[in-house]
């Protein structure tokens, strides 16, 4: 309670530190990009924005010295989740150019919803953490060393049960997609090759 | 770093996502206002997970560490979700969520016997019985 107490003190709100406006910064781009995001009626645009939101909650990873939270962000969400999206928007036929339909009727109840939502949730925590302050000297709380040493001494059980899950969504993902063109692909190629697929 | 900045930051991510969940119509938009959703979670999982780190004497880093299993997580469900959009395009032709009505209660008094028609269809069928 007294770190609480003397960091209150030695901190003001009026006063903002340089990583605090560089974390301004860049969470308004982050939350600008977020918004366009959602709001756009070009798909593929949507998902080349999310790219600019994910990228910037990397650079605000790097500012709460968590370094390797912000690789592993930038590598699998910016390297692999986008481009999922982006084949999966390809493969569905999404339009190039504007699609009238993106938004769907209700989006002024989604909108009440959202604002609400967000005017409780930010009141909610300004309010509770008026008087916090995240210590960031030292060494960093979130390095390679650290987040591995704590991984692999306290959390290698739950580790080891994600790489079941996730061996399970591939083989998931493989069944799923398989099944459909098996289905497809079954009243052009029962009759001519039968043998293969009898032996497969 | 005053706590405040990236858990509002946090907050305007999820609702964010939230306002993309409900207003959107095609199926891979939702995915990404989903992923929107987690990483505002992450967000908020890091900057606690640090302040905690330096204030609490042990931690077991544990936010970082359900942050990468988030993460994770979060690949497996855009994998298989892709995978169910995929199929449902493949079958029905479209990635629209407002048109995958199947399991939507209607309320016409005697719509029960044909559950695995689409809305219009089900009126036509009305239109038709109507006539017959």
């Amino acid at each position: 309670m007294t770190a609480f107490t003397t960091a209150a003190e030695t901190h003001g709100f009026l006063s903002p530190t340089g990583v605090e406006i560089a974390f301004l910064l860049v969470g308004l781009v982050t939350f600008g990009a977020a918004l366009v995001t959602v709001t756009t009626r070009q798909l593929v645009h949507a998902a080349l924005w999310l790219v600019v939101t994910l990228g910037g909650l990397a650079v605000e990873y790097l500012l709460l010295t968590a370094e390797f939270i912000a690789w592993v962000q930038v590598l699998i969400y910016v390297g692999s989740v986008v481009v999922l999206l982006l084949f999966g928007l390809m493969l569905t036929r999404a339009p190039i150019g504007r699609s009238p339909d993106a938004d769907s009727g209700n989006r002024w109840a989604a909108l009440t919803v959202a604002v609400a939502a967000a005017a409780a949730l930010v009141w909610v925590v300004v309010d509770a953490f008026r008087t916090t302050w995240i210590d960031l000297d030292g060494p960093a709380a979130g390095s390679t060393e650290a987040t591995g040493a704590s991984l692999f001494q306290n959390w290698v059980l739950p580790f080891e049960a994600l790489s079941v899950l996730l061996l399970a969504a591939l083989v998931g993902a493989i069944v799923l997609s398989r099944k459909a063109k098996a289905d497809a692909s079954t009243p052009s190629g029962a009759d001519t090759r039968p043998d293969t697929e009898g032996t497969r | 770093m005053h706590l405040a900045y990236p858990a509002v930051l946090s907050a305007l991510l999820f609702c964010t996502g939230l306002y993309g969940v409900l207003a959107r119509r095609n199926a891979i938009l939702v995915l990404m206002s989903v992923e929107l959703m987690l990483n505002a979670v992450n967000l908020n999982l890091v900057a606690f997970d640090v302040w905690l780190s330096r204030t609490a004497e042990e931690t077991l880093h544990s936010g970082q560490a359900l942050t990468l299993f988030t993460i994770a997580i979060a690949a497996a469900e855009i994998g298989i979700g892709l995978a169910i959009v995929l199929a449902v395009h493949r079958n029905r032709g479209t990635a629209d969520i407002d048109k995958l009505r199947d399991t939507a209660e209607r309320h016409d008094p005697d719509g029960t016997d044909h559950d695995a028609l689409t809305a219009e269809q089900s009126g036509e069928a009305q239109k038709a019985e109507a006539t017959a």
